[in-house]
């Protein structure tokens, strides 16, 4: 399945258009959003505003005091508005993590 | 004229060269990144977070899209260890940390000049 970017944009395609059609599909990605979560799942469309469809998706939920919590969402539309970064997941990397001995804080908002 | 109060928000009215939008393509500021493309920099995000990585490309937006990432404090932050590339909107950017050897001030207060006399014209 292809990943799809909205028809009707006049301005140039934004550089996420350019980094999704390097990568190869389907594509597992990390979304931090601007309160400081972490959505982890497959992009299966965009816009130029960031707007984002996921699939599969679930939370990775941090703490200190116990392992990484994995909230399973499925299928999301995030609003661009509310997305921070977006990261390409090596699953290699990604499958060798024990999460369940990750400890850290959550991440904070971008708010100031 | 009614329908155009409706498209276009107070601020961005037609002018006679076009519809204004922030951040157009040929901005200065957008043209000063594009010429730090291939190096190192550290990002630093409004939630704190610190990425360390090689600058890839810069669009109108200020978007950034960065290859090779690494946490500046991986201990901190092992969120996403298991990334290597990364598109990070612009406008949750607090900080570029560029490197002091790659800037060439002159050019750089010229830009910054520059675009004050276009804002205010």
């Amino acid at each position: 399945m292809q990943t799809t970017s909205l028809p009707g944009s006049k301005v140039s395609a934004c550089i996420l258009c350019e980094m999704l059609s390097l990568t190869q599909l389907p594509g597992t990605v990390a979304v931090i959003t601007s309160d400081g979560r972490m959505i982890v799942g497959t992009l299966k469309g965009f816009d130029q505003t960031i707007n984002l469809i996921l699939d599969e998706s679930h939370e990775r939920v941090f703490s200190s005091s116990q392992g990484v919590e994995q909230v399973v969402l499925g299928l999301y539309i995030v609003r661009g508005d509310n997305v921070a970064v977006i990261g390409e997941i090596d699953e290699e990397t990604d499958s060798a993590l024990d999460l369940g001995n990750i400890r850290a804080e959550p991440l904070n908002s971008v708010a100031h | 004229m009614l329908w155009l109060a409706l498209w276009f928000p107070p601020g961005l009215w037609p002018t006679a060269s076009g519809p204004r939008f922030p951040g157009l393509a040929h901005s200065p500021s957008l043209l000063f990144f594009k010429s730090l493309v291939g190096k190192d920099v550290v990002v630093e995000l409004k939630n704190d977070l610190s990425v360390c990585e090689i600058l890839h490309s810069v669009d109108q937006y200020l978007n950034i899209k960065l290859t090779d990432i690494s946490v500046t404090d991986p201990e901190k932050y092992p969120h996403i260890l298991s990334v290597k590339n990364c598109f990070i909107r612009g406008s949750v950017v607090h900080y570029v940390q560029l490197p002091a050897h790659e800037v060439d001030m002159q050019l750089l207060q010229n830009v910054a000049r520059k675009e004050t006399l276009q804002q205010k014209q």
